[in-house]
């Protein structure tokens, strides 16, 4: 006997409402008014329009910056214990020196270990030493240097009051952003491509600008050029670095663009002192390895508050405020990979998306209805019944719809049907080899039910393939597909069967009209 | 009389077993001459694989795509392709793949693109892929493929015996084989979502193959005493109603892709498009009628070995 049990329908009629209920929102034009749970499909940055960047970590920088101080610590240790050495130098990620004496070497390799946690010191064959991080380590810092770049990033974004950007890592050194809406992104970009490490340097007044290019220059200094191209040779190691700053604004003095800065107290305190100590000579600004402005100190600034002068725009005094608030970038940053869709094409990528869908919708239910009479119109109510659950499961998910994306609920809608016409062609089948109105319909339902799993399972195979190699837009694809598979599986057999048993129950017809 | 369709859904007896030699010499000709189009002509890979710059213009005006040309002459590029999309001809695509360029040189010239055109134009669409992800979508796009044909054959292998997932294996190979060696001939653009498509259309394949063979199967079982040349032309013809009703809905959603989809999804529906025509063709002329070749009688009493095979 044909029947189904009262809980099952039940069941099915309520995974029904509440896939409508969920799907609900995205036919509500003032989403605003909507709680958050219950909302309507993210839609892509390509239906949107929004700008998608993919910036890589220079990694090899801060290792060598790493490696460099390595160094450093390494002559130092050296020079203190009197440890005659040879070729002391820097490779990509390595600091290498070679030290004849056995003894002096095994005290050297020691004492190298302490420069910094995760330090490893390997000699070599040839008698040299080796100073690297080990893997772990090095991993660690890689992890560390990603995480504090995405912060940055983030601050330095949300200084521009963009609205719901994603900003994530992406393997072991890339990042990830997504500004919705931002239609031009060259600005981002600059920003983001300037590291903002800044300095407060002494300017070496002992040494002369032609001295220093002839080599006549101490350890303790280095020449740099300034943004209008002159030359500054000034002391290596800075008065007071960026770190220390909790504050920067842009601002005016006597009518020129400047930039006005806080210290926190140990750089007030650094910052005070030295411009007690060294009145009268020039202090120097640097930002990224060039020097901003070279001042004469006059008198002591002791409130750890002070302004930038330089060559300064509005424009370009109030970036620099900006990128001295949010920090100094652990490593720069390259952009790998850059789209950008404008809002125009967006909305008509939508336009084009809904229409093509409608008119897809509308040749399937008329061909099915051509071809089946009232079985089509069951079939239409399924299919319409899928293409909610659909959207209800999307919403709910929280999924990102992609053009691709809207492609596959097209593609899903003219599949699903093969379900339905599955178990219409077996039920024509048994009424053919005899079997009663009520049997047939049944056995339609029961013996197609295992080539619908099968035929279904190879493209869900693809969907999950294609989800875990594909990016963006691909990745919306794949998730349609696979949701729109499993939606159209589930209402083909339960929804379809609920109507036909209502028909079968009401009409009890003799023969089936297929 | 609603159902003008009607005969979509009836039974047929087809003689399908009786045009096998000319469909396996048009399967082969078409293979060889897909094979040749890709080695010889190659594939128009987009900027997704080749890296470079694709930027999307429109204007209020018509646009001269020669002007536009001679105005962008003097920008860094070795080669440039302009081509003129959208009905009222006011929307140019400008591609370049930037072989020798890396990301801050791309970046350089779409600035001076933009410079030199200022402000005449809307950016509708800036795409940059350097050179190095360029080189690694290619290659998740080839893992990508590779994966889901391995795992397709997998599933087979587990479903059907040897012969079967054979005949699956070469019709899954014949469709992938003359759907990228037509776009190859036409010269559509192959991106990260044309990929997407062939892999849907593998999908779409496998499962109207294995529709067929699931009937050929049942009916392996249910007529012990028929020839083997009838059984497939009767398994053929049983489900060959459902095979043009799915088929064609199938390609009714796909046709309102092709046309009225947009420019953006134009490869990726007419990849769909045909590998809806090229699937179900195969699953009966390459993979149903493949099985010929073999005595699936004797398959069938061998079957016992294979524990899921028995599974009603």
């Amino acid at each position: 006997m044909y029947k189904l049990s009262k809980t099952r329908v039940i069941i099915i009629i309520a995974i029904c409402l509440v896939g409508i209920f969920f799907a609900v929102p995205n036919i509500v034009s003032n989403k605003d008014a909507l709680p958050s749970w219950w909302q309507p499909i993210n839609l892509g940055l390509d239906l949107q329009g929004g700008s998608n960047l993919l910036l890589e970590v220079k990694m090899d920088e801060v290792i060598k910056e790493r490696m460099a101080s390595i160094e450093d610590s390494a002559r130092q240790i050296l020079r203190e214990n009197r440890i005659r050495y040879k070729n002391l130098s820097v490779g990509d990620d390595a600091v290498k020196v070679r030290i004849e004496n056995f003894n002096a070497r095994n005290k050297a390799a020691g004492l190298f270990r302490n420069i910094d946690t995760g330090i490893e010191v390997v000699e070599n064959d040839d008698g040299s030493l080796e100073i690297k991080y080990s893997d772990i380590e090095l991993n660690k810092l890689k992890l560390r240097v990603v995480d504090q770049s995405i912060e940055i990033v983030r601050r330095r974004i949300d200084e521009l009051g963009t609205k719901e950007p994603v900003i994530q890592s992406q393997g072991t050194n890339r990042i990830v952003v997504q500004l919705p809406g931002l239609q031009n992104p060259e600005y981002v970009k600059t920003l983001l491509g300037k590291t903002a490490k800044m300095a407060f340097h002494l300017v070496d007044s002992s040494t002369t600008v032609s001295d220093a290019r002839r080599g006549k220059l101490s350890n303790n200094s280095k020449l740099v050029h300034g943004s209008m191209g002159e030359t500054y040779v000034i002391h290596r190691k800075p008065v007071v670095s960026g770190e220390n700053l909790v504050d920067a604004q842009p601002s005016f003095q006597e009518g020129s663009a400047v930039v006005s800065f806080k210290f926190n107290s140990l750089g007030g305190k650094k910052f005070g002192e030295a411009t007690r100590d060294n009145v009268g000579e020039n202090l120097a600004i640097v930002l990224d390895n060039e020097v901003i402005s070279a001042p004469r100190i006059t008198t002591p600034i002791m409130g750890g508050s002070g302004i930038i002068t330089g060559n300064f725009t509005v424009k370009s005094a109030n970036d620099l405020a900006l990128l001295l608030r949010s920090g100094a970038l652990p490593a720069p940053l390259e952009v790998l990979e850059e789209r950008t869709v404008g809002a125009g094409l967006g909305a008509d990528s939508i336009k084009q998306g809904v229409i093509a869908s409608i008119i897809g919708l509308i040749a399937v239910v008329v061909f099915i209805v051509a071809a089946y009479g009232l079985f089509g119109v069951f079939t239409t109510i399924t299919v319409f019944m899928n293409l909610f659950l659909m959207l209800g499961v999307l919403s709910l998910m929280g999924a990102t719809l992609t053009l691709p994306g809207i492609a596959g609920i097209i593609l899903t809608i003219g599949m699903a049907v093969d379900a339905n016409v599955l178990i219409f062609e077996r039920m024509r089948e048994e009424v053919k080899a005899g079997r009663s109105t009520r049997d047939a319909a049944d056995a339609g339902f029961t013996e197609a039910w295992t080539t619908i799993v099968d035929s279904n399972l190879t493209t869900l195979v693809a969907a999950f393939v294609l989800f875990y190699f594909g990016t963006g837009p691909v990745r919306g694809f794949a998730v349609t597909l696979a949701v729109g598979i499993a939606t159209s599986m589930f209402t083909s057999v339960t929804v379809t069967r609920l109507i036909i048993t209502a028909w079968l129950n009401k009409y009890k017809p003799t023969k089936l009209p297929i | 009389m609603i159902k003008i369709f009607k005969w979509v859904t009836k039974d047929t007896t087809i003689d399908f077993m009786k045009a096998r030699k000319f469909t396996y010499a048009l399967s082969l000709v078409l293979v060889i001459l897909s094979v040749a189009s890709i080695t010889l002509k190659g594939l128009n890979y987009g900027i997704d694989f080749s890296g470079g710059i694709l930027m999307e213009l429109k204007s209020n005006n018509k646009i001269d795509v020669e002007e536009l040309r001679k105005r962008l002459s003097n920008v860094n590029l070795d080669e440039m392709n302009l081509q003129s999309i959208g009905e009222a001809g006011d929307e140019v695509v400008l591609r370049a793949q930037a072989k020798n360029l890396d990301e801050k040189q791309q970046m350089a010239v779409i600035n001076q693109i933009k410079t030199e055109l200022a402000g005449e134009y809307e950016y509708r669409r800036i795409e940059l892929v350097g050179p190095q992800v360029g080189g690694e979508l290619k290659k998740a796009g080839v893992i990508a493929s590779l994966i889901a044909v391995l795992a397709i054959s997998a599933y087979i292998w587990f479903r059907f015996e040897w012969q079967f997932a054979v005949g699956a294996l070469i019709g899954l190979f014949h469709d992938l084989i003359v759907t990228v060696g037509l776009l190859s001939l036409l010269g559509f653009d192959f991106s990260l979502t044309t990929v997407a498509a062939i892999l849907t259309l593998a999908g779409y394949s496998v499962n109207d193959t294995v529709v067929t063979y699931d009937r050929i199967r049942e009916n392996l079982r249910k007529f012990k005493k028929m020839s083997q040349y009838d059984l497939l032309n009767k398994s053929i013809n049983d489900i060959f109603s459902r095979t043009i009703l799915t088929g064609l809905t199938t390609l009714f959603a796909s046709l309102a892709l092709l046309i009225w989809g947009g420019d953006t999804l134009r490869s990726f529906s007419f990849t769909i498009f045909w590998g809806v025509i090229v699937g179900t063709y195969s699953s009966i002329y390459v993979s149903a009628v493949f099985l010929n070749l073999f005595d699936l009688r004797s398959a069938q009493d061998e079957k016992v070995l294979n524990p899921f095979g028995n599974v009603e």
